[in-house]
């Protein structure tokens, strides 16, 4: 697979996760190219944390950037059938779960579903924003991201990094395969046809249990 | 009816060393008249909670959006704030040991936020269980309640909030536009001297009293940012 291929195939298999009617927060990054791959018959409305619900991407040269921008500092838009509202009742709505899925990168995930995904301590420092409120009150997370960092496993037995949440994670989606959080510890569900599980194994440091109803990825 | 004021007077009511809050993410729906004049003024030493260290560049091309010339001309000792990812030069005088920066998950900032303003001892959140954030001095101790672990987290309070409104009548009453709402709403309620810096400042009644976000009676001061700017 070309590097300029990982981003959209996986964004492509995290689309099929969403349903027609749910509400969800993209964070940025590979995530939001996400709503690219939703099939015609499916509809979600996009909440940014700093007080959109129904969000829209850059409205061109209608752009109001002092005054509607997303969760990254971007222009953005709303959609008809929309609101702006205050931080309070966005993290009222994210805390109170209110949100059907969140999906967001990772520096690493482990075996019980905790996430690291906002302090290299010492390095980068960018701060959790609202990463910590989305991942403990949404009802679905799900990571997506590149299977390794430069070849460094991050799907571990064990975070090193501090947690952004416990216990949290439903879904890891990577270039490489799918994988479920479960009581029991990591479930292979589906693999990419380019890979092998001996591959998935030797890029992933955490045990991984082999689904029995193992399907390719696409 | 509020006395309107001048960015200048606004300016001199803010102490050095004051904690300012100060509405705004990444720059959107701050008051950048003020900001701009309190940049100028040289005034340091400053506890600020604000979200974020907004941006290097504003969405005109300018240099330093917001607060984040506070940031460049290194006025601020202490910034409270959920994320500094956009502005580099926080983490640049984190490194240096000049500023100090304590980052606290977004959804109990403005809880912590909205409990100084309304009242209330704390703020009880799942949110940063069992993370470092334990570790904050905001954070009071973790509960248990019926058996779900949560933390308590301390109310945050200021002695001066800036707020930006799009539309401002004479009575202080506040209308937001877009996303410019964010934390201004929580923090209008949070400080002891709260100035609002007016978009458009507009005859009373012009604002129907059912879209009146922020009620004028928290409000002391206006700046007419259309004068300003």
């Amino acid at each position: 697979m070309n590097r300029e291929e990982i981003k959209p195939f996986i964004a492509k298999r995290v689309a099929k996760e969403l349903h027609d009617g749910d509400v969800v927060n993209l964070g940025i990054g590979l995530p939001t190219m996400v709503p690219a791959f939703l099939p015609e018959n499916v509809h979600v409305t996009l909440h940014a944390e700093n007080g959109i619900i129904h969000a829209g991407g850059h409205p061109g040269e209608e752009a109001e950037p002092a005054y509607v921008v997303d969760a990254g500092g971007k222009p953005a838009s709303v959609q008809t059938g929309g609101a702006f509202i205050d931080s309070s009742v966005s993290f009222s709505l994210i805390r109170g779960g209110h949100i059907d899925c969140t999906v967001l990168g990772a520096l690493e995930v482990d075996e019980k579903g905790n996430l690291s995904n906002w302090i290299i301590p010492g390095k980068i420092v960018p701060g959790m924003g609202g990463a910590m409120d989305l991942v403990i009150g949404a009802k679905k997370v799900i990571v997506a991201m590149e299977h390794t960092a430069k070849g460094r496993p991050k799907i571990l037995k064990q975070c090193t990094l501090p947690y952004t949440a416990v216990n949290c994670v439903d879904l890891i989606v990577t270039e490489m395969c799918v994988i479920r959080v479960t009581d029991g510890g990591f479930v292979l569900e589906e693999i990419n046809p380019e890979f092998t599980v001996a591959d998935v194994e030797a890029a992933t440091e955490a045990e991984l249990t082999v689904s029995p109803n193992l399907k390719p990825m696409a | 009816m509020k006395r309107v004021i001048t960015v200048q007077d606004a300016v001199a009511m803010i102490p050095e060393g004051a904690t300012i809050m100060i509405g705004g993410f990444m720059g959107c729906g701050n008051t950048h008249g003020i900001l701009d004049a309190l940049a100028r003024s040289g005034k340091r030493g400053f506890t600020v909670i604000c979200n974020d260290g907004a941006m290097l560049q504003g969405p005109d091309g300018s240099e330093c959006y917001g607060v984040a010339k506070l940031i460049r001309n290194r006025q601020i000792k202490r910034l409270i704030a959920t994320h500094v990812g956009l502005n580099p030069e926080v983490a640049q005088q984190m490194n240096e040991g000049t500023l100090q920066v304590d980052l606290l998950p977004q959804g109990s900032f403005v809880e912590m936020i909205r409990a100084g303003g309304a009242g209330l001892g704390g703020v009880l959140t799942p949110t940063g269980f069992s993370t470092i954030v334990e570790d904050s001095e905001f954070v009071h101790s973790v509960v248990d309640v019926d058996g779900k672990s949560y933390l308590l987290m301390r109310p945050l309070h200021a002695d001066v909030a800036l707020i930006s409104g799009y539309e401002v009548d004479h009575y202080g009453n506040i209308w937001y536009k877009g996303t410019t709402r964010n934390f201004n709403q929580v923090m209008a309620m949070a400080a002891d001297l709260v100035i609002v810096e007016a978009d458009n400042l507009v005859e009373a009644g012009t604002i129907k009293p059912e879209n009146v976000m922020t009620p004028g009676i928290v409000v002391d001061f206006i700046v007419d940012g259309g004068e300003a700017l």
